[in-house]
């Protein structure tokens, strides 16, 4: 088993007639996975390799009532719309890949999900992979393979990263969520840990955080009260001075909240294992596991 | 992005927030003819785009346009955090019965707005939150739905507000609250909202910070930030305008990567085998050749720097890209300094070819990287 998405996973591309939309869809049909069909508004009725185009999120869904993922390459002022839109079809799993979208924007769609009971992934996120089954994402999928190790990140290449060194290390991995790099997100630490811990072909579970912000501390309480299951977790940013957003707009120190310090330490009293590098991931998965 | 408290108090006075009477100066002569049309005392504040004006000297009171003239000329010639003055803002005093504190911002873990009321206003804002928790009311806004009329009515009364009072703080709450809609507001607030010994209720100072990425909707705002004037140091806002993120630290190491979670991890390493960042920059997805040659000059441009660490993990970015920036980079490098290189993933041995036709070496391991980037500069500064 895996989380969210696996070989049952059908996938409905919103922007697919856009470059990166395009290129995309290709490589996560060359992976594998189950991309159906996909929307531009005004370009219904076309196809794009072979694949279905249709102006809505709707009609695609009453085509293929199968649907039950999208993933989003629309521009951020159109992003928004489009996130909304999937989530008010009922799919259960919607993927905002854009950057930069306003968050306000963001807060609506958000909590439209959580009323209708969708998970929205993202925004600023790689995707979603489980490995060997479903694609659901923009990361090279070289670094990746099949196992018992569920990864969560706030952040991309540094997803891919530890996932190297894991793989390397001989440690697969059951599913990676890119939870995004915005100060706002859907997907949190919390939901994600959760599912782990309910899937049984889940051993243990790496957290890749970062500065600023409190979803790490919320995990951390989270761990304290209801995993049972190993937590390794990295984070990044100890360098990171005080009130200079480093490149995410999430990831930011300000004030006394969001440091890496409080945070390692938090998670530390929780009873995670808290790594100083990512390369120090598959000695902490050797002694635990 | 943050506004001006003139900027923002136009936008205060757009919905009808009330304001004292104002006018904004660039030079002192200007300041005395302000305040002589006021008339009476004034107080003249610095229109700098940094957080504890108040208490750098950024405000300053005058009795008379005389006054006015002296300090305001004094006000111009100051920096504050680094931030030069260049216009002042008079406006009429205030007899102080009360001040008030409402400000709305986003709450990051409840994915939510979250509108703060206190009867206990002013400087110390922040220290009557840590002292008194109970002094300040907090209220969860439904993002959909937006903030009500009962709900702000509420949010006052818990604050300690009755009557009148109850319905004037909840009307200014409520204008606030249009403030942060229409301005896709990341944060606004009044501190502090004067209640005069007359019983007016006045904004007297205004804060609003824009979300950057809403700035399509807002035109005149994004069309200031090109022109120039923002918080920014000159080599962030050129790499920002190439597509990249860069900010300036205070090490000797450079640092090049992408990702901004590989780069803060990248830097972490650096200070893991004792070196120290002298910068982050992200070049980005899919940095071209051109980016990258761009990034090591902006990196290079900061003095301090003495060794550069370029660190890719290639996912969407093309290792073969990175490779030829760096190659065409180096006949255009203002200086020669030791640059480490990890690189590996999409077109890694492309990438590889570029760089050794060139007599670069690389590494594919950060952690190898790091300790040597960090070597490198131990044996400059033992030198």
């Amino acid at each position: 088993m895996t989380i969210l998405i696996d070989k049952k996973t059908r996938i409905l591309v919103q922007g697919i007639t856009g470059r990166e939309g395009y290129f995309h869809t290709q490589a996560m049909l060359e992976y594998g996975s189950s991309v159906v069909a996909g929307t531009t508004p005004g370009k219904g009725g076309q196809e794009s390799e072979g694949l279905p185009v249709f102006d809505s999120v709707i009609e695609a869904k009453e085509q293929f009532p199968e649907l039950n993922a999208s993933i989003i390459f629309v521009p951020a002022r159109f992003a928004a719309d489009a996130a909304t839109e999937a989530v008010d079809a009922g799919i259960k799993v919607v993927t905002v890949i854009t950057e930069h979208i306003p968050i306000h924007d963001e807060m609506r769609f958000i909590e439209l999900a959580r009323r209708q009971g969708s998970y929205v992934v993202g925004p600023n996120t790689p995707g979603i992979i489980s490995p060997g089954q479903c694609k659901l994402g923009i990361m090279p999928a070289h670094v990746f393979t099949p196992g018992r190790i569920g990864l969560i990140s706030r952040s991309g290449t540094l997803t891919y990263e530890v996932a190297a060194s894991l793989t390397d290390a001989g440690f697969g991995q059951s599913t990676a969520i890119g939870l995004g790099g915005d100060p706002i997100v859907g997907m949190s630490f919390v939901d994600a840990l959760k599912l782990f811990e309910e899937d049984k072909e889940t051993d243990a579970t790496v957290l890749i955080g970062e500065i600023g912000g409190s979803a790490e501390e919320e995990a951390a309480i989270y761990i304290k009260e209801n995993i049972s299951k190993p937590v390794i977790a990295y984070i990044a940013g100890r360098t990171a001075p005080k009130g200079k957003r480093m490149g995410h707009a999430g990831a930011i120190v300000s004030g006394k909240t969001g440091t890496a310090d409080g945070k390692i330490k938090t998670l530390r009293k929780a009873g995670a294992i808290v790594i100083d590098r990512p390369i120090d991931v598959d000695e902490a998965l050797q002694k635990i596991l | 992005m943050r506004l001006f408290e003139y900027e923002a108090k136009e936008a205060f006075r757009q919905v009808g927030l009330p304001l004292s009477p104002s006018g904004l100066a660039t030079t002192a002569e200007e300041a005395a003819k302000i305040a002589k049309e006021l008339g009476g005392p004034v107080v003249i504040k610095a229109q700098v785009l940094a957080g504890g004006r108040g208490k750098a000297g950024g405000i300053k009171f005058a009795d008379t346009p005389d006054d006015a003239k002296s300090v305001a000329e004094e006000l111009l010639q100051m920096t504050i955090h680094e931030h030069p003055v260049h216009r002042v803002l008079v406006e009429q005093r205030l007899e102080i019965q009360q001040e008030i504190y409402l400000g709305i911002t986003i709450d990051r873990s409840q994915r939510r707005p979250v509108a703060i009321c206190s009867a206990m206003g002013g400087v110390d804002i922040e220290q009557v939150a840590e002292a008194h928790p109970e002094k300040i009311t907090r209220f969860w806004v439904d993002p959909i739905l937006g903030l009500r009329d009962f709900e702000a009515r509420n949010i006052a009364k818990n604050a300690g507000f009755e009557g009148k009072a109850m319905i004037q703080v909840a009307d200014m709450l409520l204008r606030l609250w249009q403030v942060f809609i229409r301005n896709d507001a990341e944060l606004t607030e009044i501190n502090p909202l004067i209640v005069t010994t007359k019983g007016e209720y006045i904004a007297a100072d205004a804060r609003l910070n824009v979300d950057d990425n809403s700035l399509f909707r807002h035109k005149t705002l994004a069309e200031r930030v090109s022109s120039g004037i923002s918080e920014q140091t000159e080599l962030e806002q050129i790499a920002q305008k190439a597509g990249m993120t860069y900010v300036e630290l205070e090490g000797n190491i450079g640092i090049i990567g992408n990702g901004a979670g590989l780069v803060m991890a990248t830097m972490d390493a650096v200070k893991y085998y004792g070196g120290a960042p002298a910068n982050f920059l992200d070049v980005g997805g899919g940095a071209t050749a051109e980016r990258m040659s761009q990034a090591l000059g902006i990196v290079l441009s900061h003095p301090d720097v003495e060794a550069v660490f370029i660190n890719i993990l290639g996912g969407i970015t093309r290792c073969d890209e990175i490779a030829q920036g760096i190659v065409d980079a180096q006949p255009k490098l203002p200086r020669k300094v030791p640059i480490v290189i990890r690189m590996i993933g999409t077109r890694e041995k492309e990438g590889a070819a570029i760089l050794e036709a060139a007599n670069i070496p690389f590494l594919d391991s950060m952690d190898t990287a790091a300790k040597r980037v960090v070597n490198f500069v131990s044996e400059v500064d033992s030198a």
